[in-house]
């Protein structure tokens, strides 16, 4: 039996599974109704379960809840935004303004993926705006930082890097 | 269906101004309209495949599509076209799609068709609307129509203050129109809204992970489900065991076992997931079957007529047996693709709600499904369940980009029959390895090119394809057409008896060639009754993974050895291959697409050293969109890989609508079409596909299945060709057929290996290089 309370997107949220090793994915999904971390693959090759987990990147596909520290903040795509529409993270608007997404059901992981890292950049005071190559190469895993790839089968990736440019200009300020 | 409402009480039943695009001689497909515009279909009707709906009510404007938003953004167009003719705002258009219940039946949604089809008879409906309810207001403000204008809803007298919403003239209106073909549109120079950037309706709610996918959908009392597949095709089902491990997991409901249909069903997704998997639930031993046509004999296979049951010859212009005989040589080559998955980035997913009996609205089976066709689903899951059609609901809800037949219908069947032995709704949500092991594949397909090249250009030319379907959705009268009916001992429907439009397509070229054939040669998918039958024997043994539907069907591959040999008979003839395709089409939209890439060409890399530039032109389907594409490439000549540095696109499928959502699927049949040529290949051994997943798991080197990363994505430059007085034809596949051809073409530039087969890999240009 595992019990837990995790900062769900800034709020407090108990959770109880019979078994601590599900995956961070599940419970999110059925306990705690998030929309935005995707079952894509389960096995940590595609990015669209992606959620922070303490301000680090996380495949919730792979990540057990035991592994998650009690007390621990998650934050999920459905947090992002607050109510208000007028409120959007940088990443959300930018996103909207370079169209970036046809299914859009991968979306989700390069959203999160790139407000852990650009988030991770400031933090140790790396306040400059990546270049698009940059960008792509993270998404790919080919960066020193990340191994992680990231897939969108749609072929919206141009504009996903672009997306993640323009709202990096913006969170820099 | 609620008890059958009659033609007048329907008439008398709400405000609103229905028009039907084929309701011409009466209602009985419509069964009532309520206020807030909603529409509900008697589903014992017979379902056109042309009709639609749209419905004006003073609360709303409703368009019923039987045409569905796949992620490619048809929704947004077909908004705009609506909203322009309407004079609305495109937030006053609301959209209900495939729905088997509310939305009469268009079909499938593919081959780039809905915009194409869609467009004009939504346009047409929306125009017999406006003419309809500008009539009512000239008679409600007493005046000649001719003095009014319309914008966002009301009616104006020109320069006057007086005027009317249509909120006001609906209240009270009771109509039902047939289209009218004769009502004007919008003409092309007046378009607000029809040839703009609107933004996509559905990205919002996708960006704020409010926007319900298939995989989110939920349903009260809704348990979770689990298949586990066979070992192989040919496989047959032996014995479970580990049940008990199975039991004891919490939320453990049962397990499911009919045939080779093997499930599990627990409460939360969780539990489903761990009685399923052989490590922590049950494990399920088979008995091996035949294995498939050995992967790596697959060129050879393919050829081999002992694995076909037809050949046709499908094109035979000129005298190509003269011109071969009397020719000084005659060139000949050949190329293969590979078998090449969908692979949405999701997993397929469904739910379904069987009862043990009918509601009260006459629906015992509700189904949740990305399916490309709720109609044909709706039939087929009937078939499987033993429920009739119209006792089966179908819905469409969006599930990640499909690009074809995938496993969304599959799933869903697969929802269907947990569900109704469990008695309970079901989820299911497939793994990744269900997915890359089962769902329906682009078939490899084969080619043989022999022309001839002379002073005067090309003028020999022939093309014999060897082909397995590209056809295998469900149909609405055959559950094996699934693949749960197939687990539980059903057939599925008998091969194609032609290339036609499928493997064939664009296997035909619109080149001015003296002489050209085409001969297609129809590839055994499974052991059928005897030589020359395409209907499958009993038992069902495959011999090649099951195949389908995949963006362009047969046309990448065609394209790709036909632009390829192109380019072999305009060099071996001492002609420039961009000025000799030039030289060789008549019809002026092709010329124009071909101009406007002609500033790349021409300032292309000289070639050699490892860079160099390539084109490839095509009219897809023969008959539809014109696309040129420019490639540069890089290839490394130690390692064999091949960059792509730069696309130009140019693009006319005559009136755009959306032009950022056309450069938008352009960009996307770019992406998927390098990763197609470059990287994608399923494997098999045996009767089992062995790609499963996305790379290798670390540490091993396990066959995968990968598709194109971030950092290999080019610039892309699209020049869209805008024709507004050209009918609308569609962009979801044009252009990916142009890409394997172009990069190949720019290979041999840059290093003068010439690839003939998929995927281009590095091993493959080593073994090429002069
Ligand atoms: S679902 Fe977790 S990485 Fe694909
Ligand atoms: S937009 Fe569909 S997978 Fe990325």
């Amino acid at each position: 039996m595992g019990q837990k309370t995790i900062r769900l997107n800034g709020k407090k949220r108990k959770v109880s599974v019979p078994d601590d090793s599900q995956q961070l994915l599940y419970v999110l999904r059925e306990q705690l109704d998030q929309q935005g971390p995707k079952f894509g693959c389960g096995v940590a090759q595609c990015g669209a379960c992606t959620v922070l987990v303490d301000g680090k990147i996380v495949r919730s596909c792979v990540t057990p809840l035991s592994s998650v520290a009690d007390g621990a903040d998650v934050s999920t795509l459905d947090g992002l935004a607050t109510d208000d529409d007028d409120d959007l993270h940088p990443l959300q608007r930018a996103f909207l303004d370079k169209q970036a997404g046809q299914c859009a059901f991968c979306v989700n992981g390069m959203v999160m993926g790139a407000l852990g890292w650009l988030q991770g950049r400031i933090d140790t005071g790396n306040r400059s705006v990546p270049e698009p190559r940059e960008v792509a190469d993270y998404l790919s895993g080919a960066t020193p930082e990340s191994t992680l790839n990231y897939i969108c089968r749609c072929g919206s990736h141009p504009r996903i890097v672009e997306a993640i440019c323009a709202a990096a200009g913006k969170m820099v300020k | 269906m609620t008890a059958r409402v009659s033609r007048r009480s329907f008439l008398a039943g709400g405000s609103s101004l229905v028009v039907g695009f084929t309701l011409l001689g009466g209602l009985d497909r419509a069964e009532a309209a309520n206020p807030n515009g909603l529409l509900r279909i008697n589903p014992t009707a017979p379902a056109s495949t042309t009709e639609a709906w749209l419905v004006l009510t003073p609360g709303a404007t409703t368009v019923y599509s039987g045409k569905v938003e796949l992620g490619t953004g048809v929704q947004t167009a077909l908004t705009q076209i609506v909203a322009e003719e309407l004079r609305l705002r495109m937030s006053d258009v609301q959209f209900v799609q495939g729905d088997t219940v509310l939305v009469p039946s268009q079909g499938f949604t593919a081959g780039s068709k809905t915009l194409q089809q869609g467009a004009v008879t939504l346009r047409q409906a929306a125009a017999t609307a406006y003419a309809a309810l500008l009539n009512l207001a000239a008679h409600y403000l007493r005046v000649d129509p001719s003095r009014l204008v319309a914008h966002e809803g009301r009616f104006r007298i020109a320069q006057r203050e007086t005027s009317v919403s249509y909120r006001k003239l609906l209240r009270g209106t009771n109509t039902v129109l047939p289209l009218n073909t004769s009502a004007p549109q919008v003409a092309p120079v007046d378009y607000r809204i029809v040839g703009t950037d609107a933004d996509r309706v559905d990205l919002p709610a996708k960006l704020t992970a409010q926007f319900r996918y298939t995989t989110d959908v939920t349903v009260p009392g809704m348990l979770h489900g689990r298949v586990v597949r066979p070992s192989g095709r040919n496989a047959n089902f032996n014995s479970i065991g580990n049940v008990d491990r199975a039991q004891a997991i919490p939320g453990f409901v049962r397990v499911v076992q009919i045939g080779n249909f093997v499930g599990v069903v627990a409460t939360s997704e969780w539990a489903a997931a761990r009685a399923a998997n052989p490590t922590t639930g049950i494990t399920v031993s088979w008995t091996p079957g035949p294995a498939l046509v050995n992967e790596a004999s697959l060129p050879t296979a393919l050829r081999d007529p002992a694995n076909q049951y037809k050949a046709t010859v499908e094109l035979d212009t000129g005298d190509v047996d003269a011109a071969f005989a009397s020719a000084a040589k005659v060139y000949q080559a050949s190329y293969f693709s590979p078998f090449h998955m969908h692979g949405a980035v999701g997993a397929s997913s469904a739910v379904a709600d069987v009862r043990p009996a009918p509601d009260a609205s006459g629906i015992q089976a509700t189904v949740w499904s990305g399916t490309q066709g709720v109609n044909n689903l709706r039939g087929a899951i009937s078939g499987l369940l033993g429920i009739s059609a119209p006792a089966v609901r179908v819905l469409y809800t969006e599930a990640a980009g499909c690009y074809g037949h995938n496993g969304a219908d599959d799933a869903a069947a697969d929802a269907a029959l947990l569900s109704q032995i469990v008695g309970k709704p079901v989820r299911v949500q497939w793994t990744r390895q269900n997915e890359h092991g089962w769902e329906p594949l682009g078939p490899a397909q084969a080619h043989d090119m022999r022309g001839v090249v002379s002073g005067a250009g090309i003028t020999a030319w022939m093309h014999t394809i060897y082909a397995a379907t590209h056809g295998s959705r469900p149909s609405a009268t055959n559950a094996g057409t699934l693949l749960a009916g197939q687990f539980i001992g059903k057939l599925p429907d008998p091969l194609p008896s032609s290339a036609g439009d499928a493997s064939g397509r664009n296997s035909e070229v619109t080149y001015t060639f003296a002489n050209q054939r085409m001969e297609a040669h129809l590839v055994k998918s499974f052991v059928t009754t005897g030589p020359t039958s395409a209907t499958p024997a009993t038992p069902l043994v495959h011999l090649l993974p099951r195949s389908s539907s995949l963006r362009s069907l047969g046309g990448l591959s065609n394209t790709f050895a036909n632009e390829s040999f192109f380019d072999e008979l305009a060099l071996a003839g001492g002609f420039d291959p961009f000025q000799l395709r030039l030289d060789s089409l008549t019809d002026p939209r092709a010329l124009s697409v071909l101009d406007a890439i002609k500033p790349a060409w021409r300032s292309r890399p000289r070639g050699g050293n490892g860079v160099g530039a390539g084109v490839a032109y095509q009219q897809y389907e023969l008959v539809n969109a014109y696309v040129a594409t420019y490639v540069e490439v890089a290839v490394d000549a130690a390692s064999g890989k091949i960059s792509v540095q730069r696309v130009v696109v140019a693009h006319d499928c005559g009136l755009i609508i959306n032009p950022d959502g056309l450069r938008h699927q352009i960009e996307g049949n770019v992406i998927q079409g390098i990763s197609r040529t470059l990287k994608e290949e399923v494997h098999y051994a045996g009767d089992a596909i062995t790609t499963l997943l996305w790379a290798a798991p670390p540490g091993t080197s396990a066959p995968a299945y990968s598709v194109i990363r971030f950092n290999e994505v080019p610039p892309i430059e699209t020049i869209l060709v805008d024709r507004p007085d050209q009918p609308v034809l569609g962009a979801g596949e044009p252009a990916i057929g142009t890409m394997a051809a172009a990069i190949g073409n720019a290979v041999f530039a840059a290093c003068g290996a010439r690839l003939r087969t998929l995927p281009m890999t590095a091993e493959r240009v080593k073994a090429a290089l002069p």
